[in-house]
């Protein structure tokens, strides 16, 4: 039985993790670390590894290489229930056969914990659902099951939370809501919290730290504002938000910037923003930070000019309108605008110049497969 | 008119099927009541004589009393046995396990006098005399199939997340199955245990090879029948009915009560 119980939360850390199920490699070679007291978040598609990774920490499944320490004790070789970790499942995993009461008191009386109806008491208060102790789960709401399995987890302090999607199941309303509550509680105990999301608003609105996953590796982790503002691959510049990418051949290099020719004109980003600074290299820039004119601008070096292009689609989203301008020899560029009334008035099939800052520019390490391209 | 099959045909259908049902049934419960003096075939007058000594004959309660008890034994063995192998061949993949699969239907397919004629020969090779153990183990033979199947549907039911959510609360193997598999599993296996008693105790073909000397009730009744059958058998069978609808009906209204509530 684990003994070692800490009122607060320990760091994580995995070396070498790399998992094999028959017939396909879920995880590659996962090295990862997790300070504790920290919201750590692990984003990704659904099929990159995350939840393995999860149920590997977890102890519900064994790594075929590498090892798990918690608070720099070596578990991999310990039981799920040897670990002090607690899950919130995604599908909540509420057993229907005991009351709300119960299920939140059953790691306690596990572990033969003193008075373990009162400290559930205090779990359920917590989660604002002591008035439905006695109720069964299956006569709560969805929000209400998914808070009693985060008292469930939270009760028995763990020195780690593990989150496996818990909102998914909810509305968006309700996400929000949840989020803003989850993060609340995380602040209030100061556990350390591993969240597994493919929902990339989700893990920037609540963790400290962000780690894209792909393809059972580790793309890019970061604070979210550092993701979102430099991200150095393109599946990470597609996933976490949206971006335009352009790829050429790098035709100029001097002290502080980049260019790089595609179709005869010239696009720039600074150096310090970018990954790889000689042949083929793809540059991007975030829609919402790129402007279109209806007649050619004059602008400074500082700025990157393309077009004329076509707009071939406008999509009202409520805050902002998103333009897409199909600029010969660039492809398709997005542009977002707020609707402040600033933009000029535009129709479809109207011809404009698109320009953003050279400094808002960002360059990849990688090029951008064709799959990623026909997905963006 | 307009001729309706749902207003007139199905409800004739429905009635007559269910008094053909009901005749034997009614027959024996009336015929409980029968005042005898050589044979319980003729009606001759009321009485609660039969309900009130029912032991007066030792051989019928006597022939009850064995095949209550060996359908008690044999049910919690067969039950114990096919709740573990209907868990293995719901959660784990194991070299045979479709293989088990199919053998386990073999018993339900096959014929009981196949059934019953070859263990009679298996205990004869052996030497082992027969009587009320080697009925116990022909019952838990034939009924362990219906425990297996039975419960097996449960298990496809029970989310394996429930254990594993067990696990990373920190129960051990042992906690697992007791505080979430077994209650998790708890109707399919008293449903499982229910039709292996039925089927233990009204059991002739198998038994009959496999008894000896011992008297089971079915075996009782058939036997008395050649001569015409004493009340006290038609009683202790009314009594078995009237027993068996009361458990149904108890267990039906305890489950409407319960949706009920969970709906309030």
């Amino acid at each position: 039985m684990a003994t070692e119980f800490v009122a607060r939360g320990q760091d994580l850390e995995l070396v070498g993790i790399h998992k094999e199920f028959p017939g396909f490699t879920a995880i590659e070679n996962l090295d990862l670390k997790i300070p504790a007291g920290e919201f750590f978040a692990l984003l990704g598609p659904s099929g990159c590894g995350k939840t393995t990774t999860l149920r590997i920490v977890a102890g519900l499944d064994e790594a075929s290489r590498g090892k798990v320490l918690i608070g720099g004790k070596d578990v991999t070789a310990s039981k799920p229930h040897e670990r002090p970790v607690n899950t919130v499942f995604q599908s909540y995993a509420l057993f229907p056969h005991m009351s709300v009461l119960e299920n939140v008191a059953f790691g306690l009386r596990q572990r033969k914990v003193a008075d373990p109806l009162a400290k559930a008491t205090e779990a359920l208060q917590l989660v604002e659902l002591e008035h439905l102790a006695l109720r069964k789960p299956q006569q709560l709401s969805g929000g209400q099951q998914q808070r009693v399995a985060l008292a469930r987890a939270l009760v028995n302090r763990p020195a780690l939370l593990l989150l496996d999607e818990p909102l998914g199941a909810l509305d968006l309303k309700l996400r929000r809501q949840m989020q803003v509550e989850l993060k609340a509680i995380q602040m209030e105990v100061g556990l350390t919290f591993l969240h597994v999301t493919h929902d990339q608003e989700e893990a920037m609105d609540m963790a400290d730290t962000v780690a894209v996953m792909n393809k059972g590796e580790i793309e890019q982790m970061g604070a979210p504002e550092a993701l979102y503002d430099r991200p150095k691959t393109a599946f990470v510049a597609r996933f976490l938000g949206q971006s335009n990418i352009f790829v050429g051949d790098v035709v100029e290099e001097n002290d502080h910037s980049i260019s790089i020719s595609c179709n005869g004109q010239r696009i720039a980003a600074p150096k310090k923003r970018s990954e790889k600074h000689s042949g083929k290299v793809a540059l991007g820039v975030r829609p919402e930070k790129a402007t279109f004119h209806a007649d050619k601008p004059d602008l400074d070096s500082n700025h990157n000019l393309v077009g004329p292009g076509e707009i071939i689609d406008i999509r009202f989203t409520g805050v902002s309108n998103q333009y897409l301008i199909d600029v010969p020899g660039f492809g398709d560029i997005t542009v977002f605008a707020q609707n402040v009334g600033k933009s000029p008035v535009v129709e479809l099939g109207a011809h404009v110049w698109v320009s953003w800052k050279v400094e808002h520019a960002f360059g990849l390490s990688d090029l951008p497969l064709k799959a990623d391209n026909d997905e963006a | 008119m307009k001729f309706s099959l749902g207003k007139w045909l199905l409800p004739t259908y429905v009635t007559l099927a269910f008094i053909f049902t009901m005749i034997p049934i009614a027959y024996t419960f009336v015929f409980s009541f029968n005042k005898v003096e050589k044979s319980n075939i003729a009606w001759k007058e009321f009485t609660f004589d039969n309900w009130l000594n029912m032991c007066d004959q030792p051989v019928v309660c006597e022939a009850f009393g064995n095949s209550l008890a060996i359908a008690v034994i044999s049910t919690l063995i067969s039950t114990a046995l096919g709740t573990a192998i209907a868990i293995a061949l719901g959660r784990y993949k194991f070299k045979g396990r479709s293989a088990t699969n199919l053998l386990l239907f073999l018993p339900m397919a096959t014929p009981e006098v196949v059934m019953g004629a070859g263990l009679a020969a298996q205990f004869l090779n052996v030497g082992i005399s027969k009587g009320f153990w080697t009925i116990v183990v022909a019952h838990v033979m034939f009924t362990l199939s219906f425990v297996v199947v039975t419960v097996k549907a449960r298990v496809a039911t029970l989310d394996p997340r429930l254990e594993e959510a067990g696990r990373d609360l920190y129960a051990n193997a042992s906690s697992v199955f007791w505080r979430i598999t077994f209650p998790l599993l708890l109707p399919g296996i008293m449903a499982a245990a229910m039709l292996s008693f039925a089927l233990s105790f009204d059991d002739f073909i198998i038994t009959q090879f496999n008894s000896g000397p011992e008297t089971t009730f079915p075996k009782f009744v058939y036997t008395a029948a050649a001569r015409g059958i004493p009340p006290e058998a038609n009683v202790i069978g009314s009594l078995v009915f009237i027993v068996a609808i009361a458990i149904v009906m108890i267990v039906q209204v305890r489950a409407s009560l319960k949706a009920k509530k969970l709906r309030a």
